[in-house]
This record gives C-alpha cells, sequence and structure tokens, in this order.
C-alpha cells in the first residue's frame, strides 16, 4: 500500500536501529516505548511540589496499556513529560528514561525531539472541540505532519488524508477533506484527531481522556476505532482515563496511579479481578456496575486524594486505608510480583468480590411505585425559538412520574433535553406546554406567591460544585442567607445552630462554615450543595448530574449520602444522569430519553434487565462496565452515527435515522407509548416483539 | 418586605470582610505596590487639603516682573507666564483633582455597574432600551456631551464645587462601566449559583446586590481608578474651553491647556510639573486599585 511505504521510507533514525515489523507474530510483541523512573516536579512561588514520582511503565506493539487515576494523581503530567512537553526548565524539572525503541530520547536536543514528536510518538487530546485550529481545513491539518515529518507534495499527501479519513470511519472523505473543524460533529473532530495522530505511521499513541467529553455511544465509536487500528496497524496506545469501566472494555494492560505513583500493574484481568493494592480494591468497589446485582451501597473510600503539595509519607493511601498498620507510615513502598502483577501494598487484598458481592439490593415493591406520585408531569413541551430562526424542540411532549419516597433517574445523552427538563420544573424556563402536578398545584403555571412556597419544598442540586456556590460568601453565609430570607429560623442564633445541624447532616465538620468554597474539595462542595437544598426542608429534590464532576471515590461517598438523606428524610428525588450505572445504583424508576422524547420508561429491573427499545438497548451495549474484561472478544451492538439535531428532529421515530430495525413506519409515524406493564411504557412500535 | 440590602447574615455569625487591622496588615506587607499607592495619595490628598498651610504664595498672586521663571530657591517649581508659583498652583490644583476625579469616576462607575449587572440580568426588551441607550451615549464624543451638559444645566455650585460639572464628567463613564460590567454579569448569571439563588426564592434585588455585584468588585475598582485619571483629563478639557473649572482657580489640566504649551519649548517646567503631578496620581490609583482588588479577592488570599 501506497501510505504504508511511504512512511517506512521516510523513517528516521531512532527505526533504522530496529529490525522491521515482525508481521503478525504476537508471540513477541515488540516493545515500542518503555519509560523508567519518571519524575515531574513543578516549582510554585514556595515550593517543589513533586507530582509525579519514580513512574515507569512499557507498551508493545499492537497493545493498549491504560494508566488510570483520579484527577491530580499525576497521569495527564506524566503523558505530558513523555511526550516532552513540559520544558519550561524554570517551572518544572524530569527526571528519569523514556526509550522509544530502544533509544533514550529524554538526551535528545530539542530540535530532534520536535522531530520525533508526531512522526513516532502521536498524542491525542481530551477536547476535540478545542484541539482543532478553526481557521484551516480538516484536509490542511491532516497533510501538516506528512509535510513537516514526511516531506510528500502536497498531492501525495491527499492520498494518505483520503486514506486515513476512510480507516477513521468518516464517510465521503473527499468533501470533509475541505470543510472546517465547526462543520463536524465532536465525535467526527475526534476521528480526524485520530487521522492526524495516524498521520506519519508513529509507532506509539498517548490519548489522554480521548473520549471524556464524548456521549456513550459515539464514546464506544471511538475506542473501538481506537482498538480496532491499534491491532491492525501494530501501534502502542496509552490510554490515559479515569474511567475503569472503559479499561475493563478496551485495555489489555493496566496501571494504576496514585498521589503521582503507580501502585499497581498487570494485566486488565489481574488487575480487576484480583486487585491487590488496597487502593485499586476501594477504587472497584467504588464503581456503580451494571454486570453484577445492584448493591445496596457502594463502599466508598472514605476521605479525599490527598493533594500533590503534601503527599502522604510512607504508602500515600495510608491515611484512607482501612488496612494501613504503623508499617505503612514510615516503611518505603515496595514492589512485589505475582504472575507478572505488581502492586505496592504491605498489606495486599485477597479475594475481594466475595465481599462485595453478598451486598445486594432487594428491588422495591412495584406498587409502592405506582402508588401517587408526588410530582407527575405531563405532556411537558419546550420550545426555543433562536433569533436566527428556527426552533430547538428541547422537550416535545414528556409524561413522568416521581415516585413519592423514591427516585426516578432520567437518563439520555448530551442535546436530548434532560437539563431543560429540570430548568422548566424549576421555572428557570418557562415550558412551552405541559402541566407539572406537585401536591395538587401546577408548578408551571404558579404564581408568584405560590412559586415562592413550591420553591422551598422542591430543591435542587447542581451538577458542577464550582460554580453552584457564591465563591465571595463563606459557606456558613451560604447555607444560613436563605434560612433567614424565607424565615425559617427567627434570628442569627437559630440559623447558626440550624446551620451546624445541616453540616451534621451531610457529614461534613462544622467549622467549614467559616471557609470559603474556593478552600473545599468537589466533593465537600457538593455537600453544601446538598445542605443548602436541605435547609429548606424540600420534599422533593432535582438532582443535575450531581455526581458527574466528582472522582470515582468521592461519588460514591456523595451517592451514599443521596440515598441515606432518602431513608432518614423521606425525600423524593428526580435524579439526573448520563451514566447508566449510577442511575441504575439510585433509582427506582428510570426513564430513558433521546432527541426530546422519552423511549422508554420502568422499574430498575424492567429497564435494565428487560430493555425492549432499540435505544435503550444500544445504550446499554455501548456503556462500559466492569467485567467487560471478560468478553473483550464479543463485538458490542455499538449503534451507528450521530446524534441528528435537535433543531431539525428526524420525522416519525426521532430514532428511526441511528436504529437497526426501522422501518418505513417509523419515518413517518411518531410511535405512542405502549403499556407493558403497570410502570414500564415502550415508545417504539416494535415494541411488542421480543 | 424583604430588604436587599440587609447584611443580617454577615454581621455578628460569619465575618463578611476581613477584620480591619489584619487587612491591612496583610494588604501594607502582601502587595508593596499597592502600599505605595496607597501612602501616595493619603499623602497627596493631605498635601492638597493643608495646601494653605504648606504654600509659600498664594497660588493666585501674579507677579508679571517674575513671569516665566525657572526653578529657583524662591519658586521651588519656577513661575508660569503670569509669574504665578508653580508649586503653590499644584498643591492647590490637587484639591480639584482630587474632587472631581475622585468623585466622578465613583459616581459613573457606580452607576454603569448596577446599570450593566440590571441590564444582563432582567434580559429582554429592557436589556435591549437599555444598551441602545447606551450605544448612543457612546457614539457622542466625550468633550461635546459633556460640553452639551455643562452648558444646558449651568452652573450648580454646592460649596464651591461644581456638582454639575461632575454629573457631566462621570456621565461618559457611565456606558463604559456598564458595557463591562454587563459582560461580566452574563458569565456571572450563568453560573448555577445564581440560579441556586433563584431557586431559593430570592429576590431581585437580592441577587443583584449581594450575589452579583459583589463578584464584579474586581473590574470594578480597575475600572474606577483608571476613570479617574480619566475624569481628570475631561475636567481640563472642560475648563480650558470655559465650561469646568475658570482661571484662575488652580488645576492641574487647565495648567497644562491654554498656553502652555506655547511656553513650553523655552520653560518646560510650566507643562513638565503638572504633568508629572497628574501621572503620579495616576499610578498611585492603579496601584491601589491592583491591590485592592487582590485583597477583596478570597481567592487570592494566602490565608488556606
Amino acid at each position: 500500500m501506497y501510505s504504508e511505504r511511504s512512511g517506512m521510507m521516510e523513517m528516521g533514525e531512532v527505526m533504522e536501529q530496529v529490525p522491521a515489523k515482525t508481521g503478525a507474530s504476537d508471540d513477541a510483541p515488540t516493545l515500542l516505548l518503555s519509560v523508567r523512573n519518571l519524575n515531574v516536579q513543578f516549582r510554585t512561588n514556595d515550593s517543589l511540589v513533586h507530582i509525579v514520582r519514580d513512574v515507569s511503565f512499557e507498551v508493545r506493539a499492537g497493545e493498549i496499556l491504560a494508566l488510570v487515576g483520579e484527577s491530580g494523581c499525576g497521569k495527564s503530567v506524566s503523558s505530558l513529560a513523555v511526550m516532552r512537553l513540559l520544558s519550561d526548565p524554570k517551572t518544572t524539572r524530569f527526571t528519569g528514561e523514556a526509550r522509544l525503541l530502544g533509544k533514550d530520547y529524554f538526551a535528545l536536543p530539542e530540535e530532534d525531539m520536535r522531530r520525533l514528536r508526531g512522526r513516532d510518538i502521536a498524542m491525542i487530546f481530551q477536547e476535540p472541540m478545542t484541539s482543532l485550529n478553526p481557521l484551516l481545513t480538516i484536509g490542511r491539518q491532516i497533510a501538516e505532519p506528512m509535510f513537516e515529518h514526511l516531506r510528500l507534495t502536497a498531492s501525495q499527501a491527499q492520498v494518505r488524508a483520503i486514506d486515513l479519513l476512510t480507516k477513521v470511519g468518516i464517510t465521503d472523505p473527499e468533501r470533509r477533506l475541505t470543510q472546517y473543524p465547526h462543520e463536524l460533529s465532536g465525535g467526527m473532530r475526534q476521528r480526524v484527531m485520530i487521522a492526524i495522530a495516524l498521520a506519519c505511521n508513529p509507532k506509539v499513541i498517548i490519548a489522554d481522556e480521548p473520549t471524556t467529553a464524548l456521549d456513550v455511544t459515539i464514546q464506544a465509536q471511538i475506542l473501538d476505532l481506537l482498538q480496532s487500528l491499534v491491532r491492525e496497524m501494530n501501534v502502542g496506545l496509552v490510554l490515559i482515563t479515569h474511567n475503569l469501566a472503559l479499561v475493563a472494555r478496551y485495555a489489555d494492560r493496566v496501571s494504576v496511579m496514585y498521589a503521582g505513583k503507580i501502585v499497581e500493574s498487570g494485566t486488565t484481568r489481574q488487575v480487576l479481578e484480583t486487585p491487590r493494592h488496597r487502593y485499586t480494591e476501594g477504587l472497584l468497589a467504588a464503581v456503580p456496575r451494571l454486570d453484577v446485582p445492584r448493591m445496596a451501597r457502594l463502599q466508598s473510600i472514605p476521605g479525599q486524594p490527598p493533594s500533590p503539595r503534601n503527599f502522604p509519607r510512607g504508602c500515600a493511601f495510608h491515611p484512607r486505608c482501612p488496612a494501613a498498620s504503623e508499617a505503612c507510615r514510615s516503611q518505603p513502598e515496595l514492589s512485589a510480583t505475582d504472575k507478572g502483577q505488581r502492586y505496592a501494598c504491605i498489606h495486599p487484598a485477597t479475594a475481594w468480590l466475595a465481599t462485595t458481592q453478598t451486598n445486594t439490593a432487594s428491588d422495591p415493591a412495584n406498587d409502592r411505585l405506582v402508588r401517587a406520585p408526588v410530582l407527575q408531569v405531563r405532556g411537558l413541551t419546550k420550545d426555543f425559538h433562536l433569533k436566527r430562526g428556527g426552533t430547538v424542540r428541547a422537550i416535545q411532549g414528556i409524561d413522568l412520574d416521581v415516585p413519592e419516597g423514591g427516585t426516578l433517574g432520567l437518563v439520555g445523552e448530551s442535546g436530548c433535553g434532560k437539563t431543560t427538563v429540570a430548568r422548566t420544573l424549576l421555572h428557570l424556563q418557562a415550558a412551552s406546554a405541559g402541566t407539572a402536578t406537585f401536591r395538587g398545584s401546577n408548578i408551571l403555571s404558579a404564581g408568584k406567591s405560590e412559586l415562592l412556597k413550591l420553591r422551598q419544598k422542591i430543591q435542587v442540586v447542581y451538577q458542577d460544585p464550582f460554580t453552584s456556590l457564591n465563591p465571595r460568601h463563606r459557606i456558613g453565609q451560604t447555607l444560613a442567607e436563605p434560612l433567614l430570607v424565607h424565615g425559617l429560623c427567627v434570628d442569627k442564633r437559630a440559623a447558626r445552630a440550624r446551620v451546624e445541624e445541616l453540616l451534621d447532616l451531610v457529614g461534613l465538620p462544622r467549622d467549614i462554615a467559616e471557609r470559603y468554597p474556593h478552600q473545599m474539595s468537589g466533593g465537600q462542595r457538593q455537600r453544601v450543595g446538598i445542605a443548602r437544598a436541605l435547609g429548606m426542608k424540600p420534599e422533593l429534590i432535582i438532582c443535575d448530574e450531581p455526581v458527574s464532576a466528582l472522582d470515582v471515590s468521592i461519588q460514591a461517598q456523595i451517592m451514599n449520602l443521596f440515598a441515606d438523606l432518602q431513608n432518614k428524610l423521606g425525600l423524593s428525588y428526580l435524579f439526573i444522569a448520563h451514566d447508566l450505572a449510577v442511575v441504575r445504583h439510585i433509582s427506582d424508576v428510570v426513564a430513558v430519553m433521546y432527541l426530546g422524547r422519552v423511549m422508554e420508561i420502568g422499574t430498575r429491573a424492567e429497564l435494565f434487565e428487560r430493555p425492549r427499545h432499540p435505544y435503550t438497548r444500544a445504550l446499554l451495549a455501548a456503556v462500559p462496565s466492569l467485567g467487560d474484561e471478560n468478553r473483550k472478544s464479543q463485538a458490542h451492538a455499538v449503534v451507528k452515527g450521530d446524534l441528528p439535531s435537535p433543531l431539525n428532529p428526524p420525522a416519525g421515530c426521532v430514532f428511526h435515522t441511528r436504529c437497526p430495525i426501522a422501518t418505513d413506519a417509523c419515518r413517518s409515524t411518531i410511535p405512542p407509548a405502549v403499556a407493558l406493564s403497570q410502570t414500564h411504557r415502550v415508545a417504539c412500535i416494535k415494541a411488542e416483539c421480543p | 418586605m424583604r430588604n436587599p440590602f440587609a447584611t443580617a447574615v454577615s454581621d455578628g455569625l460569619w465575618t463578611e470582610a476581613p477584620k480591619h487591622s489584619g487587612f491591612l496588615h496583610r494588604y501594607v506587607l502582601g502587595q508593596p505596590l499597592g502600599a505605595l499607592g496607597f501612602v501616595l495619595i493619603v499623602a497627596g490628598f493631605a498635601v492638597s487639603l493643608l495646601a494653605p498651610f504648606i504654600a509659600p504664595y498664594d497660588p493666585l498672586a501674579t507677579d508679571y516682573g517674575n513671569a516665566v521663571a525657572a526653578p529657583s530657591l524662591a519658586h521651588w517649581l519656577g513661575t508660569d507666564s503670569f509669574g504665578r508659583d508653580l508649586f503653590s498652583r499644584i498643591l492647590y490644583g490637587g484639591r480639584t483633582a482630587f474632587l472631581i476625579g475622585v468623585s466622578a469616576s465613583f459616581v459613573g462607575c457606580t452607576i454603569g455597574l448596577f446599570v450593566g449587572i440590571a441590564s444582563a440580568y432582567i434580559g429582554g426588551w429592557v436589556e435591549m432600551i437599555i444598551e441602545r441607550f447606551l450605544e448612543i451615549l457612546l457614539a457622542i464624543p466625550i468633550t461635546v456631551l459633556a460640553l452639551v451638559l455643562v452648558s444646558s444645566l449651568g452652573r450648580n455650585l454646592v460649596y464651591g464645587i461644581d456638582l454639575n460639572l461632575i454629573l457631566a464628567i462621570a456621565l461618559p463613564i457611565i456606558p463604559k462601566m456598564a458595557r463591562v460590567a454587563r459582560s461580566q454579569a452574563l458569565t456571572i448569571r450563568s453560573q448555577s449559583y445564581i440560579d441556586a439563588a433563584v431557586t431559593l426564592g430570592f429576590s431581585d434585588l437580592r441577587i443583584i446586590f449581594r450575589h452579583m455585584a459583589p463578584n464584579i468588585t474586581g473590574p470594578y475598582l480597575v475600572l474606577l481608578t483608571a476613570f479617574i485619571s480619566q475624569a481628570i483629563l475631561i475636567e481640563a478639557s472642560l475648563s480650558y474651553l470655559g465650561l469646568g473649572v475658570t482661571e484662575p482657580t488652580p488645576s492641574w489640566g487647565l495648567m497644562l491647556a491654554g498656553n502652555a504649551f506655547n511656553t513650553a519649548m523655552t520653560a518646560p517646567w510650566i507643562v513638565i510639573f503638572p504633568g508629572v503631578a497628574i501621572a503620579v496620581v495616576v499610578f498611585a490609583f492603579s496601584m491601589f486599585g491592583d491591590a485592592l482588588r487582590d485583597a477583596l479577592d478570597p481567592k487570592a488570599r494566602a490565608d488556606r
């Protein structure tokens, strides 16, 4: 093939020292990248922060290595250091050794390193929206590394660019070459990024959270593509992610990072099925999963991940570790080896799955779920009329019931209208049509004084703990203000007592009242957000993606808090999320939305065990879960194509453009909701078929 | 009726602003340039306040025999073309500068701040009308606008200060501040803590005054200090046209205007010293404003 050969001809000095690819032999895949004892220090005003500590890993041809960890663990900084993109000697210092095909390129002068970057090691970044230059065409951006590194002519580059776009699954590549980034969807742009990364036949690709900004169905498409390209082209992929479920589905080997160090590494099955380090064990127990019966409680890791400014001495995990002993405090970490699995733990875990699986929850009786809902939404519709003409049909007549004392989970991809539902119910936007009955009164048509009363009964917890608190108010002030404004507390003394009560309720220390939001972690802020809502003594709390901005270990804490508060205070939740595992864990009833319509609604068991709508099935197939490491060979039924624009939703069933079983009838008629049981309704004309 | 200005929550319960002594302490030690600005402002203010005791000459006394004299022991900064002592005139001119500059900038920026926030928060046709009106104001040259105002309103002297002059200088500042405030407010409006305030049933005035305005303090202070210098310059232009401060009242702007530049080649001190006075005051206010902004931002504080 032309492209392959041209790449080979232009191989630089790094390639020359190495024998040619060994073809399809999988016995001894070539060692492509090996990183030894990588250390990165950042100099701040007053101190030296040791952010990456003695990190070592290696990637072989045709292999996916996952570097997994929570935010601040140093995984992204490690990848930048490996690319030698941390080169400002005034603020950063990095030491260690990185060998690409045996040659230590950390020792190369910067000019030679520049030639290596993009040709032998390529990088894919998280944000497809901002990592392409908006002023250059797609074709120009794919061709650029080929001009730079391979010295191809314009016509050669064009042929190869078309070839690459076809390879990454972009249809009509000739036309795409002349388009600009804004004309492509997020998924398409990430495909283009992959094409650029592949442009010079790199040996190693580093992908830093490549799908975190994308929807589940698109994420599955992109990672399936990356996986097949890795196998086919025999490149090594370093996949940096916080998502253990992605690791389970796609990685061959995994290294778990905590506080700047690799605490455990091994094959994916070893690490995920028999984790030895206590942190890995805790992390795995904290993730809600789809492959096992639902657990009553998630096992959260207590405390916060440490700040790089003061990593604990000894094993950095010991302040949060249930098995920690005095030895963990003083003893330097050791690396034990057991069938190739390495871990740095003095008290390794054993047989952890047995303990978690006993902890399953029983489902609530169905009759409780249909009896007298606390909130009844009927025919809710919201249109946005754009100034430049056109109407976004954000919600197209949906019916929902939030069970009394229970949780309705609302799940869907971006642009499906789930956040608009929340904003409309909260009167932050006027609804276009429909009713929402809460305790006998219609929220949507409430007058000013009635609304003020309703606002106390219906509260909200927001997604982003970084913007949901006023940065200039102390926490005590934030919590006390609504109490005083609404006269819920007669004076400041009463308010202060109530604030302390609220802080106790959400598990925060009382002295946090004196702090400002920026002095707290994301999880703590989210607790404050919950306390603020609870201050009004609400009956219904609308939660708009309340855990999606949090790290896994913190997410489990907050979800347990939601469950505890529900039991203690009899709260009802409308819980909006895009993460199916989270929704499954917390909800009694689940509604699946797509482009402004409810596709399917049913109890947790009905929806997750007997899904009937093709979209629900597609979502469930696309979402990775722990346990996927065992069925890697199975092809996932990944739904094709992009989400249509809500500005111009498809006629008939909105899902017909991506539906594997769509017929002509689907293209013309809007399917009515078919009741399969008292609680299970499906909007699909083929719902009756098994 | 709830009072949006009430600071019930902040007083006594949880201290809203840092305690004064600690605040100044941190401020002076942590921000040397800000402290310098503060010292210069205080010194300038004190000197112009005490001008009658410090000034060696009557600022209005002419001495044609000694006109355009170079700096000497008798006249430290020289004399102007009327033979008036420049040092004394600069001291007295400081009064005009501080009074008109500070008050005009304060009035203009404060009105602009709330107009901008209200426009962003209320939105819809109110925003449309406010924005169009501000654009009309922006379209008219500053001097022309002030000129029209001063000549149509006449003088309104209170304790020797022309309130209409202050108003005329403040007016062109309003749309500039309002623009900045509006763009900031639009960003803040989209933060979920404002949504949270709405869902907690807070009144519009409470949200504007207690939740939005304090978060625009930074740009407000920066513009406030920047416009003080502008106000001093506008005052000078108006004075030159005979609509502001009139001769022989000493004013730094006025000292630069008129025939000062004709003599500048032969007697540079006539323009240099008033220019230096303006520059020092503008510098002092800018440094002070920057430091104040940092000190008021909880995120920038050192005590974590």
